[in-house]
């Protein structure tokens, strides 16, 4: 797709050749495009690491901030300009490990985002160590007997926050993922989207081929209105469930219950303090 | 018994101290409202421990036929409710206080005036009634009337069942008739000052004018964590959050409020988040990612005494350095510190507009003491201000980091013309493309501190009271302002004058001559380690005569600073 307004055709890509990260990044272009979205309507946001660096690669607005951060500016650009597509994107370590409090909090708040994160179960910007995704025994040049702690399992725990789109990939099945990305911008309301990717450089575990033998598609006999039959999904551990675990449509976002968008859709920017109203406030409150 | 008589004052200072829990804030709403009906000038401030229930906390009211906006250390009229807090304010008993109380309860030396509140409280339906019957003690030992001491009360107890205000209603007017008879037998020879010909109009915390300037700068994005004593300012604004259509959120942590301000302001918003130390502490990456990207960021930094968690209730003046110096690498920053009110207000207000124009983390430094004290003060002028946003419509060459003459890039905003608006915590080129070609990090560097200049270009420069020509310069910035002014008031020489400094960083260049000329220099500030002074003195030629410093959790009193700079210049105390 040449023609992908999205394509930002001057880009110095850091990744390694072959990084799962280029399918990840062909796919959230291609479906921003077949979304029929303008690149001056999309924001990406995202930490720091190599997953972190997808937004630098795309024509589109981009907030590049500090690692593990990429949630909390997202949901604030979301709630002063709702008519932008916002998108948070970075990688396991960013938005499980650094950023795990604001990944819980954004997800109880409910934005209309769009949170892609790049699964790769390691560190990779920071050469190689454990990630919160790294399977136990998996060794490292810090866990050099191998990780002790549990995995941390993000659809359980989106689930157990009550998400209201909880989704997951793998960035070597473009065509399928891109679907799942696509449903995720268009689902009103927080979504993730968390895609299984091999580093080649990092992970001599969980490569190409133990995704593809570990994997397995959702098919329609799962209910993804059911919250429970989800949970049920997301806990299975001899083969990985790919697909939409869970989406609830209709609640209400976090735009929405701000409570100032009600009678203006007027992002913040068009907005003036009323000054006759401030005015009739502090004699009503300060005066006598 | 008969007590000593006060000399004739221009004030009366009334304390009342307590449980938390026991109705002491609540009576002080009720005063300072029934005193401003009748038309004094009002000044209240609370200290109080940190804690839900129990512990000892108190209040005073002054009353003034002047403006009055300062604490004192001195009390003319003492109202315990209980024996505690009555020794929570042994130290500040002096021979002039008259002490209101349960002659029963109080096992002190001090002569008490016996109120039988405890008895009152009890037939007038319980404990909880001492508060209000005590604000009617006070009201009858001052014959005043009665009338506007209710209109106080059904104010403060409007949400209340019409049957409940109506106990309240009578229980002040029995506390009343108490005080009446008090006046009447001698006991209380207390004159309250005459009253002025007028005061101002609004009565308001520093963490309210705060709030109400924020406002008034366009703020309409408010992220915070609560933490004492900057949520003053957090409940205010979202009080009035859905009337002024305010985007607030109360974040998950300090780090979180931080980001999201920045994300506010990348979008258009003027965000603002409201901390403490140790929430500030938290903040400092994203104050540095602030400098980097180049987005706006205001944080009010309501400054209590730490380390750590240090007294999360009190007051200081210990976090200038850390507002300084907080976030790794360099670039530049804002510091403006409102000494009064008013300037909680204007600064507040100004915070926004600067932070737009210079695209720089932009601190508002205040304390306990500011947020808690409340006077009145005249009516803001709000119709002459117009907060200026400074963002443009971008085109399809849009490049949010060009290198300008001044520093400042033009800053456009996703969702407003045809350009895109990227932002990177990276080093970057002009487009936001990440980078680590030297000759770009070196144009970058210099171009951000290039703000320093045209920041301290339009400094304020701080405020001089006194004479210039004054022997004795006194420096001081923030809430300190007032205490300082009053004692200079009290030492009545025209050796003195106070500067007093509202933007602390960058330093107002303009003030340079007259601090380095000044003959004996005298810095007061509420830490131990005076951080101003050495802020000034790295940067300016100078050196110290005398350094006035207090950080034992408490403001400064008048008559402490009286006594402080009475000893450097060398006078007697007078009587």
């Amino acid at each position: 797709m040449n023609n992908n307004p999205f394509n930002a055709h001057d880009a110095d890509i850091a990744w390694c050749p072959g990084c799962g990260n280029f399918g990840i990044l062909n796919m959230i272009q291609s479906a921003l495009a077949e979304l029929e979205l303008e690149p001056t309507s999309v924001v990406l946001v995202s930490g720091i690491g190599q997953a972190a660096k997808t937004p630098q690669y795309i024509h589109a607005h981009f907030f590049n901030g500090l690692h593990g951060r990429a949630l909390p500016p997202a949901t604030a650009i979301k709630a002063s300009n709702p008519a932008l597509t916002v998108i948070a994107e970075s990688g396991d370590g960013d938005m499980y490990g650094e950023g795990g409090n604001h990944f819980i909090h954004t997800i109880r708040r409910n934005p209309d985002i769009t949170n892609i994160v790049h699964d790769n179960m390691v560190y990779g910007l920071t050469k190689g160590q454990a990630s919160p995704t790294s399977g136990k025994g998996f060794v490292t040049p810090v866990q050099c007997h191998g990780v002790t702690s549990e995995p941390l399992n993000p659809i359980a725990l989106a689930l157990s926050l009550n998400a209201s789109f909880v989704a997951r990939g793998f960035s070597a099945d473009q065509a399928q993922t891109k679907e799942i990305v696509k449903k995720a911008i268009r689902h009103r309301g927080y979504a993730l989207v968390d895609i299984f990717q091999p580093c080649i450089t990092f992970n001599r575990v969980n490569t190409f081929s133990w995704f593809k033998e570990h994997t397995y598609y959702l098919d329609e006999t799962h209910d993804k209105t059911s919250r429970e039959a989800a949970f049920k999904r997301a806990l299975e551990t001899q083969k990985l469930p790919l697909g939409i675990f869970y989406q609830e449509e209709g609640r209400p976002t976090f735009e929405d219950n701000l409570g100032i968008y009600q009678n203006s859709p007027d992002p913040l920017f068009k907005r003036s303090i009323d000054v006759s109203r401030l005015n009739a406030t502090i004699s009503s409150t300060f005066g006598c | 018994m008969t007590f000593e008589t006060h000399p004739a004052r221009d004030d009366v200072s009334i304390v009342l101290a307590g449980e938390a829990g026991s109705g002491i804030q609540t009576i002080e709403s009720v005063l300072t409202r029934a005193f401003r009906l009748e038309g004094f000038h009002v000044f209240a401030s609370k200290e109080y421990m940190s804690r839900v229930r129990g512990g000892s906390n108190s209040t005073v009211i002054r009353i003034g036929c002047r403006e009055v906006r300062a604490w004192t250390d001195r009390i003319d009229l003492c109202i315990p409710l209980g024996a505690q807090a009555l020794a929570h304010l042994e130290s500040r008993i002096g021979p002039g206080t008259l002490v209101l109380g349960d002659k029963t309860a109080m096992n002190v030396d001090h002569p008490i005036i016996d109120t039988c509140l405890t008895a009152m409280a009890r037939e007038a339906g319980g404990p909880i009634f001492a508060n209000t019957i005590a604000a009617g003690i006070i009201w009858g030992a001052f014959e005043l009337t009665l009338e506007l001491l209710n209109r106080a009360i059904k104010h403060q107890f409007s949400g209340k069942a019409p049957e409940v205000l109506q106990t309240i209603l009578t229980s002040a007017q029995k506390g009343y008739g108490k005080g009446l008879e008090l006046r009447h037998s001698g006991a209380i020879p207390i004159v309250l000052p005459g009253k002025p010909e007028s005061v101002h109009s609004l009565f308001m915390t520093g963490a309210e004018a705060v709030g109400i300037g924020s406002l008034s700068g366009g703020c309409n994005f408010v992220s915070s964590y609560p933490m004492s004593p900057s949520t003053g300012v957090l409940t205010f604004l979202a009080g009035h959050a859905h009337d002024f259509g305010v985007a607030l959120e109360q974040a998950e942590d300090e780090i979180s409020a931080a980001n999201m301000v920045l994300g506010a302001w990348y979008a258009g918003a003027r965000g603002l988040a409201t901390t403490s130390g140790g929430g500030f502490s938290l903040m400092a990456e994203t104050l540095s990612l602030g400098g980097m990207i180049e987005t706006p960021m205001v944080i009010h930094l309501a400054q209590r005494p730490g380390p750590a968690t240090g007294l999360p209730t009190r007051t200081e003046q210990g976090d200038l350095d850390l507002a300084l110096y907080a976030g790794h690498g360099e670039f530049p920053r804002l510091i403006l510190a409102p000494g009064n009110i008013e300037q909680a207000f204007s600064l507040a207000r100004m915070a926004f507009d600067r932070a737009d124009a210079w695209q720089v983390p932009t601190i508002i430094l205040t304390d306990q003491y500011l947020m808690d004290s409340c006077y009145d003060v005249k009516e803001f002028e709000l119709s002459d201000h117009h907060p200026k946003p400074a963002i443009i419509e971008t085109t399809t060459d849009y490049r949010r980091y060009a290198v300008t003459e001044d520093g400042i890039s033009p800053r456009g905003i996703p969702g407003w013309g045809t350009g895109l608006v990227g932002v990177d915590s990276d080093e970057h080129d002009e487009q936001a493309h990440i980078t680590e070609s030297p000759h770009v990090r070196r144009r970058m560097v210099e171009k951000r501190m290039k703000k320093f200049a045209a920041i301290a270009r339009e400094a304020l420069p701080p405020d001089l009271y006194g004479p210039a020509t004054a022997s004795h310069l006194i420096i001081c910035w923030g809430s300190t302002l007032e205490a300082a002014r009053e004692a200079v008031k009290r030492i009545d020489s025209p050796d003195v004058a106070i500067l007093h400094f509202t933007q602390l960083f960058p330093l107002p260049v303009a003030a340079r001559e007259l601090v380095e000329c000044a003959p004996q220099l005298i810095l007061i500030e509420g830490n131990a380690t005076g951080q101003f002074g050495r802020l000034l003195r790295s940067e300016w030629d100078i050196e110290w005569a005398h350094r006035i410093l207090k950080y034992d959790g408490f403001p400064f009193a008048v008559e402490e600073l009286q006594t402080s700079l009475e000893f450097v210049l060398e006078r007697e105390v007078q009587p």
